[in-house]
């Protein structure tokens, strides 16, 4: 864990499973000390009228985000390049157009 | 004894509604805001397990109080709960070992109660495990991190061990209201629940590397209503706006 330079504990990002299969979102975040306590506080602050089924902790500075200063170059679709759409190229016969 | 299931059922509830209150006084004072919300919402499970339970004593004594009229208008000589839970909150080591000492033993009381012959609290016995579960995987967590934390903590987790200890045994004494409710079929085998609880709480004491206390003259006394002098301060807050409002709605 990184060193703290306030007197909070380490900060953990929440995400919760609203239902059996569905996709975890996230949540927002706490502070805990350790895992099995982020996994305590993530319940007692997110979850505590059935809105979960399911829940992961993540300490924060595990996550590697996107600058937003990349959304031009990462992000582009790319629609200048029709070569990279799949209505570019002409299916072969005996394959159902949609 | 007029009615000794009435009398069991204030002894459960006001227990639970005395440590729900205790808690209730850490709101917007915890060491961080994630524990405050912890307390906070064990709290709230507590004076919910109360609710239910003194609601029940009501209807069982048949004089038409309900859970507020026990909550309230109840004098602390009147109150039933065991000496530990009027404890007061101290550091957030003392409320921490309080909570884990009654969690643990409240965890294996639920367990049996569940199987017993009263449906009605059979039924509370189900609900109140579920949340009293998570209670003592938090506060027995907290116990081992304080304990094998700083030299600070741990002196301060052993000192309030030390300081709590002598109440530990009131929670698994019987007396005559215990015989006649075993003869409704509410039968709690305390000398399992006590092998039981002295286990959990070894096994947790010394993860955290604190000793358990010598057993020393026990108090006890809240069970008959003879309580410490902290009881009657914490009433007079808790029971105030009643008080002043007699029949206010809501």
């Amino acid at each position: 864990m990184s060193t703290n330079d306030d007197s909070q504990w380490p900060l953990w990002e929440v995400f919760t499973q609203g239902a059996r299969g569905e996709p975890f979102e996230h949540a927002g975040s706490i502070h805990a000390a350790d895992a099995e306590l982020a996994l305590q506080n993530a319940r007692d602050v997110y979850t505590r009228r059935g809105e979960a089924v399911n829940l992961w902790v993540v300490p924060s500075n595990a996550i590697v985000a996107s600058a937003p200063s990349d959304a031009g170059p990462f992000f582009d679709p790319g629609n200048d390049k029709p070569y990279r759409h799949p209505q570019f190229y002409v299916a072969p016969r005996g394959v159902r157009i949609f | 004894m007029a009615n000794p299931l009435a009398e069991y059922l204030q002894r459960l509830g006001d227990d639970r509604l005395v440590l729900g209150h205790r808690l209730s006084e850490w709101c917007g004072h915890a060491p961080i805001l994630e524990e405050d919300i912890a307390l906070s919402n064990m709290a709230l499970d507590l004076i919910g397990h109360a609710t239910s339970i003194l609601a029940l004593a009501g209807a069982v004594e048949g004089q038409g109080r309900d859970e507020d009229a026990l909550a309230f208008f109840r004098d602390g000589t009147a109150f039933r709960n065991a000496l530990l839970v009027e404890q007061p909150n101290g550091d957030f080591a003392v409320t921490l070992v309080r909570q884990f000492l009654f969690d643990a033993y409240s965890v294996l009381l639920w367990d049996q109660l569940s199987h017993c012959g009263h449906e009605g609290l059979a039924a509370i016995a189900a609900k109140s495990l579920k949340e009293d579960k998570y209670h003592l995987r938090h506060s027995s967590e907290w116990v081992v991190r304080l304990g094998d934390g700083t030299d600070e903590s741990h002196a301060r987790t052993q000192r309030a061990l030390d300081t709590l200890w002598k109440y530990t045994a009131e929670l698994f004494e019987r007396d005559a209201v215990d015989d006649a409710v075993a003869a409704m079929g509410i039968a709690v085998d305390t000398a399992a629940l006590r092998s039981l609880w002295d286990g959990l709480v070894n096994d947790v004491l010394q993860r955290a590397t604190l000793t358990r206390p010598p057993e020393t003259g026990p108090r006890r006394g809240g069970r008959t209503g003879r309580h410490s002098e902290h009881l009657g301060h914490m009433l007079a807050t808790m029971q105030s706006v009643a008080r002043a409002h007699p029949g206010a709605r809501w």
